[in-house]
């Protein structure tokens, strides 16, 4: 039976549940017996290189994909048993260069979910103003703009006031400061923890920088070749053992010594 | 221009704006939709284009030649003619309706699904606005052809400028071709005129 209610109030722990998760295509192995509980609150990343198979497991929290073997609980209940529909606008989710709808002004791209969902047009007026404020995007400014009117930083800061736009208790992240130039991505990060701390939001959070992962995450789940690596909090991370979490530390050694 | 000329010229090119009207609505309202279901049926993409292609190589003279002896949609006259000129405008049409909406941004697509679109709201939301140009440049250049093509109707009964322009070289008389292909002319330079305006008021994707 398809899952009909919307999230409880008082959060189901854990809230995202990877159990033996295997994705296969064209032969090939993605994800391999992935398991991985997210509790509510937490900013789990999934670190790993380029096919590690981290976007696709992110991917299957909301079901754009579905597991070949395993399961994905997304609040107690398996997410090929949610309606897709319903599990897609309860999760928030923020891309790479954003994917923000070109057609669209910045206000209407931010309150799309609460448009799809019905609520009335002056609510969600008063949400998309409210919200544009809090990634800091004053609206007197930004609203009627286009998305190709912005820089590829303010498209980010509205991709996340996007996605928490329908005030959802779980937020997806793929890479989403990837494309921006070093001094945006630090500005980003920082509002990404003070919203945090703010909203108190549960996120799965994809990248491949390990400062990145260090700086945002409360645990830290890296995979190599579809495999789950480590498991550990960003201080245990720093003393991990493996070769794969050696590789990734070794990065933050480079000292750059001007000629 | 004798005032018979005159009005020779208005009666034929009414009749003759009828036939490219009626053939490209048909054309749009069959095209459009095959284009979308297209999208959706990947393994069907190659038939179909390729069946719009081959009729697209059909001399027009020739497919005109080919319709009048089936049953239903054959015979001489009008009717007729609308079918072989909705089988050239499908083409462009459909060919511009599939690469409008598999040309939509794969990541754009993605946030719409992400975001809990239903299948409909992507499509109309979503893929068919960000495609609208695309679509529209294909109705356009549909057209055009259509305005060019629909004066070969006359040789099977289908009236419309053509009339003048077969008249003419049958008695060999300039001005009476003249008379078929200046209005034909002005007609397709102004569908391209007013179609091209369209296509740029609608907001770039």
């Amino acid at each position: 039976m398809a899952r009909r209610a919307g999230f409880d109030r008082h959060l189901v722990s854990p809230l995202v549940s990877f159990r033996n998760v295997s994705y296969r295509v064209g032969g090939k192995d993605i994800l391999r017996d992935f398991s991985l509980d997210v509790d509510a609150g937490e900013t789990v990343v999934l670190l790993g290189r380029s096919g590690s198979g981290k976007t696709t497991a992110l991917k299957m929290v909301n079901r754009l994909l579905r597991p070949s073997t395993g399961a994905v609980l997304v609040e107690g209940t398996t997410t090929t048993n949610w309606d897709p529909i319903l599990l897609r606008r309860r999760i928030g989710y923020v891309i790479q260069e954003a994917g923000l709808f070109p057609h669209f002004t910045v206000e209407a791209n931010v309150g799309l979910v609460p448009r799809l969902e019905g609520r009335p047009p002056q609510d969600i007026r008063a949400r998309v103003h409210a919200l544009l404020e809090q990634v800091g995007l004053p609206p007197a400014q930004f609203a009627a703009r286009y998305p190709r009117e912005l820089s590829g930083g303010q498209r980010q800061r509205v991709g996340v006031a996007r996605a928490l736009a329908a005030d959802p208790p779980l937020l997806l992240f793929d890479e989403p400061f990837g494309a921006l130039d070093p001094v945006t991505r630090v500005e980003l990060q920082r509002q990404f923890l003070e919203l945090r701390r703010r909203l108190g939001k549960t996120a799965i959070f994809v990248t491949h920088d390990v400062r990145e992962a260090l700086l945002v995450a409360t645990r830290i789940a890296l995979l190599h070749n579809g495999r789950l690596a480590v498991l550990a909090t960003p201080s245990e991370f720093l003393k991990a053992q493996g070769e794969e979490a050696r590789a990734f530390l070794s990065c933050l050694d480079t000292q750059v010594m001007p000629a | 221009m004798t005032p018979d000329l005159a009005r020779d010229i208005a009666d034929l090119t009414v009749e003759h704006l009828v036939l490219v009207g009626v053939a490209m609505a048909i054309a749009i309202a069959l095209a459009i939709p095959a284009g979308i279901l297209l999208t959706r049926r990947a393994p069907l993409q190659r038939w179909v284009i390729g069946f719009a292609n081959v009729m697209q190589t059909v001399p027009s003279l020739a497919l005109f030649g080919f319709l009048i002896p089936l049953p239903l949609i054959g015979g001489i006259g009008k009717h007729t003619a609308i079918v072989a000129l909705v089988l050239y405008a499908l083409l462009p049409v459909l060919r511009n309706t599939l690469t409008g909406i598999l040309g939509v941004d794969p990541a754009v697509r993605e946030s719409a699904i992400a975001m809990g679109m239903t299948g409909r709201q992507l499509l109309f939301e979503v893929e068919l606005p960000l495609a609208a140009r695309t679509i529209l440049a294909g109705v356009r250049v549909a057209t055009v052809t259509t305005i060019g093509t629909a004066t070969i109707a006359a040789a099977i009964g289908g009236g419309g400028l053509g009339v003048f322009i077969f008249r003419g070289l049958a008695s060999v008389d300039s001005t009476l071709i003249l008379a078929g292909a200046v209005p034909a002319a002005l007609i397709a330079l102004l569908a391209d005129g007013g179609l091209g305006w369209v296509e740029k008021k609608l907001s770039p994707a």
